[in-house]
C-alpha cells in the first residue's frame, strides 16, 4: 500500500497550503509528474515521435536531403516482391532456429546440472556468464578467424584429422552456422543462469512428495520441473525471438567490410542488414523504415506464436479449469450418492 | 549412494567442458594477440601465447585513435550510468511508493513501450537527431537513452519491497517533500539495485554498435566498436593487430564485471523472474 497524499497534506503541511484554496489533486501529485516525466519526455521526442514519422516516411521516398516525394503503399508494394527483403527475412529465421532451439535445451541442461551441483557454484556461474557481457564486434572478429577459410582453426582442426576443409564464411549454409554459433555462444549461459533461478524458485516440497510417489529423475524433469519452468521459458522464448530477430552486428562485422552486407551470396544478410544498408548504405529512407514496420510486425507475431505454444500467463485459466473439474466431479459424486441412496 | 555420486562428477565434468567452451575464444584472442600474423597463418596453427603482444597493441595504437574512443565511449558510457540511475530511480520511487491520478495509465504505457524494438525507430530518430545537429556529436549517444522502461520498471518492482511506508511517512512527519523524501529515504534503500542498473546499463552503452555506427559519422569521434570494426576492415589481413584491439577494448569490461559481478548475475535472474 502506498501512502496517502492526502493524509500528510492535512496533518503536516499546513504553511505552504493556502487554507482558503486546498490544492487539487492534479496539483498534489506535480513532484510525482515531474518524477516520471522524464521518461515521458525522452519517449515522445525520441521514441513515439519518430515512430509516427515513420509511417510517414514509409509512404515515402527520400535520399535524407532532397525532397520527400509521395508513393503511398509502393515501398510496401516493392518490399513483398523485393527477393532480397525476403532472403533476409529467411536467413534471419534459420539464424534464429539453428542458435534459438539448441540455446535453450543445452541452458536447460547446465542449469540442471548447476542446480544439482553444491561445488564451485558461484565460480560457474561467472565463466557462464562472460561470454554475455562481452562486446559482439570483439566476440565475431575471434569467431572469424576461427571460422576463417583457409587459416581458420576450425578447417585446421578438420584437416588435421584427415577431413576435407569447410569454407564457412563463404558458403550461405556456412556464415549461417558462424553467426548462429557466436549467438550460441554469448546466449546459452545467460539463459542458463535465468533457467537456474527458475529452478531455484520451486519449492523443495514438491521434488520430495514426487519421490515419494516414486516419480523416476525423467518423469519429475518432465511432469514437475517444465510445467513449473514455464513462465521462465516463456521469458527466455520471447527474449531470444525478439533478439533473434534483430541480428545484425555478427553479419556486419564479419562482412561489412567486404562491400557486400549480406557476405558471399548475401548469406548473412539479416532483416536489420537490410535495413541498415538501405537506409544508411543506399540512402532509401523511405524504404528502411518500411523494412522497419515488416520487422516490427514480424516480432509481434513471433511473440504471440511463442505465448501460444507456450501457454502464456494463464494461471487464471488453468485455475478456473481446474474448478470446473472438481465442480464436475463433486456433482457426479453426489449424482452417483443420490442414486445410491435411491437405489437403497 | 554409489550412482548419486556417478551423476555428480558426470554433472561436474558437463559444466566444466561449458566453461572450457565459454573461456576459450578469450584464450585464442590472446594466442592470435601475443603472435606476429605470420605465425598465426601457418599450418599447424600456433596454440600457445607468444611474446609479440605488445608490439601488437602499439600497432593498434598507431592504426587507431584507441585511447580517444575509449575516452569518447567512457563518458557516453558514464552519462548515459549516471542520467538512468536518476531519472530510473527517481520515476521508479513515484510509482512504487505513491498514488496520483492517472498512475496506472502511465505505468501501462510505460510496459507497453517495452513491445516496439529500438530497429522500427532507427530511420526516424537518425533524421531526427539531424534535424537537432546533434549527428556527430555525444548527444546523440547519451541523451535518447538518458531514461529507460527497463530500468525504471525494474527499480520499481526493488523499490516496492525495499523501501517500508513508515520510513516515508516518518520523512513526511518530519516536513521533507517529494524530492527529499527520494533523497533521504528513496536513494540509501534503493543502493544495490542501483548498482545493479548501473553495471547493466554501462555494459549495454560501452558495447552498443548500430547506434553509434549510425550517429558517429566524424571518423575522429568513433566509440570504441566501431573504431574496432573499422580496425577490422581496413587491415583485415593483420589478424595479430585486430586481436591485441579487441584484447584491450574487452579488458576494462570484464575488469567491471568481475568487480560486481557475482550479484549482477542474481539480479538478471532475479530481473527476470520478475517479468
Amino acid at each position: 500500500m502506498a501512502v496517502s497524499n492526502a493524509i500528510s497534506t492535512s496533518a503536516v503541511s499546513t504553511k505552504e497550503t493556502a487554507p482558503d484554496r486546498p490544492p487539487g489533486k492534479y496539483r498534489r501529485a506535480l513532484p510525482q509528474y515531474a518524477a516520471v516525466s522524464p521518461f515521458f519526455i525522452l519517449f515522445a521526442v525520441f521514441g513515439a515521435f519518430p515512430i509516427l514519422f515513420s509511417i510517414w516516411l514509409s509512404f515515402h521516398s527520400w535520399d535524407g536531403i532532397g525532397q520527400m516525394k509521395w508513393v503511398g503503399l509502393e515501398q510496401y508494394s516493392y518490399l513483398l516482391t523485393d527477393p532480397s527483403f525476403w532472403k533476409s527475412i529467411t536467413n534471419t529465421l534459420i539464424i534464429w532456429v539453428i542458435s534459438t532451439v539448441p540455446m535453450l535445451l543445452l541452458a536447460l541442461v547446465i542449469a540442471n546440472a548447476l542446480h544439482n551441483a553444491t561445488r564451485f557454484r558461484s565460480f560457474y556461474r561467472i565463466a557462464y556468464f562472460v561470454p554475455n557481457i562481452t562486446s559482439v564486434v570483439a566476440v565475431t572478429m575471434v569467431f572469424g578467424s576461427v571460422f576463417s577459410n583457409n587459416f581458420g582453426l576450425l578447417n585446421a582442426f578438420l584437416q588435421s584429422v584427415g577431413l576435407q576443409k569447410i569454407e564457412w564464411l563463404s558458403a550461405p549454409w556456412g556464415i549461417k552456422v558462424a553467426i548462429a554459433s557466436i549467438v550460441l555462444w554469448r546466449w546459452t549461459g545467460y539463459n542458463a543462469i535465468i533457467f537456474l533461478a527458475g529452478l531455484q524458485a520451486i519449492s523443495s516440497d514438491v521434488y520430495e512428495a514426487a519421490k515419494m510417489d516414486g516419480a523416476s529423475p525423467r518423469q519429475t524433469f518432465w511432469r514437475i520441473t517444465v510445467p513449473l519452468l514455464r513462465p521462465v521459458i516463456l521469458f527466455t522464448a520471447v527474449t531470444s525471438t525478439i533478439g533473434g530477430l534483430q541480428i545484425f552486428t555478427e553479419s556486419q562485422v564479419l562482412f561489412g567490410s567486404s562491400g557486400a552486407i549480406g557476405g558471399p551470396g548475401d548469406g548473412g544478410l539479416t532483416i536489420v542488414s537490410y535495413l541498415y544498408d538501405s537506409a544508411f548504405g543506399k540512402h532509401q529512407f523511405g524504404y528502411g523504415a518500411a523494412i522497419g514496420w515488416a520487422l516490427f510486425i514480424l516480432i509481434v507475431l513471433f511473440s504471440i506464436i511463442n505465448w501460444r505454444l507456450i501457454g502464456g500467463n494463464d494461471d487464471e485459466r488453468i485455475t478456473k479449469r481446474a474448478a470446473r473439474r472438481i465442480d464436475a466431479k463433486v456433482a457426479r459424486d453426489r449424482a452417483q450418492d443420490k442414486e445410491l441412496t435411491d437405489a437403497h | 549412494m554409489r550412482t548419486e555420486r556417478i551423476r555428480t562428477v558426470v554433472g561436474h565434468v558437463v559444466l566444466m567442458f561449458g566453461v572450457l567452451v565459454s573461456i576459450f575464444p578469450f584464450y585464442w584472442m590472446l594466442v592470435m594477440a601475443s603472435n606476429t600474423t605470420s605465425d598465426i597463418f601457418t599450418y599447424p596453427p600456433k596454440l600457445f601465447v607468444g611474446s609479440h603482444l605488445f608490439e601488437n597493441m602499439g600497432h593498434v595504437l598507431d592504426n587507431i585513435d584507441f585511447f580517444g574512443s575509449m575516452l569518447i565511449t567512457l563518458i557516453a558510457s558514464l552519462g548515459v550510468t549516471v542520467l538512468v540511475l536518476f531519472f530510473d530511480s527517481l520515476a521508479a520511487f513515484a510509482f512504487a511508493k505513491y498514488e496520483f491520478p492517472g498512475r496506472n495509465l502511465l505505468f501501462g504505457l510505460l510496459l507497453a513501450t517495452f513491445m516496439i524494438p529500438s530497429q522500427l525507430s532507427l530511420v526516424p530518430q537518425f533524421v531526427t537527431l539531424a534535424e537537432f545537429g546533434w549527428i556527430g556529436s555525444l548527444k546523440a549517444l547519451i541523451i535518447p537513452g538518458a531514461a529507460n522502461a527497463f530500468g525504471i520498471f525494474w527499480m520499481r518492482q526493488y523499490a516496492k519491497g525495499a523501501i517500508p511506508d513508515e520510513l516515508i511517512s516518518a520523512a513526511k512527519v518530519d516536513g521533507a517533500g517529494f524530492f527529499r523524501q527520494y533523497l533521504t529515504v528513496g536513494l540509501p534503500v534503493l543502493r544495490p539495485g542501483l548498482a545493479f542498473l548501473g553495471i547493466f546499463t554501462f555494459i549495454n552503452v560501452w558495447n552498443d554498435y548500430l547506434w553509434p555506427l549510425i550517429v558517429m559519422t566524424d571518423p575522429n569521434k568513433l566509440t570504441l566498436q566501431v573504431a574496432l570494426q573499422q580496425l577490422n576492415g581496413v587491415y583485415g589481413t593483420d589478424y595479430s593487430m585486430v586481436m591485441a584491439g579487441a584484447l584491450m577494448s574487452v579488458i576494462p569490461l570484464i575488469g567491471v564485471f568481475l568487480i560486481g559481478g557475482r550479484h549482477f548475475i542474481a539480479d538478471i535472474a532475479a530481473g527476470a523472474m520478475k517479468f
